[in-house]
């Protein structure tokens, strides 16, 4: 599964993309909490009141959206083009 | 012959007139109207010296397909045509162009607000500035979702 960052979550992070297993949990929840395992800024970033977004193979999704299938995750924040 | 959905995500400028004219040769539209969006110079108060527009290649496509599919579905338009711009832009440089052709004014209009509400709130683009106090990642305005809030009543 290859996990996508945009915007100022890819500058906090210091990641654009990296490849991940499925998670445990395999929905956005479980890759969330696996994520914020790491700490730090992940943690911060991607609380549970955070106002970032996520979407599962290019559209986005609610935190029960099952991973199972999915081949592209990105974690983004709330867009600001146009 | 126009295809009814056009759209381009590029780096390159796009030319007004240019785009205009593909849509003149078509007797058919009785009204067009074209919206485009530029970088100001000053935002919140300090002056603004580029702007860098990031998006999901792939997804904003898909995005901007969605939103012009939906709108060609709610109002009665011969064609939309979607430009949006990326990379490193400069004040005064054009950021998007929303081209809405239709029978008559009132559904283009119309489509053509809805269509740049939906986009800023949904197509995966975000905008950092850099300024003469360094770079800063624009925030999502609230007044944005609500005028798109107005266009998903009723709809899925």
């Amino acid at each position: 599964m290859l996990i996508l960052y945009f915007g100022r979550l890819r500058e906090a992070f210091g990641c654009g993309s990296e490849a991940r297993a499925v998670p445990q949990e395999a929905t956005v929840a479980g890759l969330l909490r696996e994520l914020r395992l790491r700490g730090g800024v992940w943690e911060k970033e991607l609380a549970r009141d955070g106002t970032f977004r996520v979407a599962v193979d290019q559209t986005v999704a609610a935190v029960d959206a099952p991973l199972a299938d999915a081949s592209e995750v990105a974690i983004f924040p709330p867009v600001t083009g146009g | 012959m126009l295809e009814r959905i056009s759209i381009s995500v590029q780096t390159a400028d796009f030319d007004l007139a240019a785009e205009y004219a593909r849509l003149a040769a078509d007797a058919s539209i009785g009204a067009i109207v074209q919206f485009v969006g530029r970088v100001r110079e000053r935002c919140d108060g300090h002056m603004v010296r580029s702007l860098h527009l990031e998006h999901y290649p792939g997804m904003s496509e898909k995005v901007l397909h969605e939103i012009a599919g939906r709108a060609m579905a709610r109002w009665d338009l011969l064609g939309i045509r979607i430009v949006h711009r990326v990379g490193r832009l400069e004040p005064a440089d054009q950021i998007v162009l929303v081209q809405v052709a239709a029978t008559h004014r009132a559904a283009a209009f119309e489509a053509a607000e809805a269509l740049m509400d939906l986009l800023k709130t949904e197509a995966p683009f975000w905008k950092q500035e850099a300024t003469p106090d360094g770079a800063r990642w624009l925030d999502a305005r609230e007044t944005d979702e609500r005028a798109a809030q107005r266009w998903r009543k009723g709809t899925t």
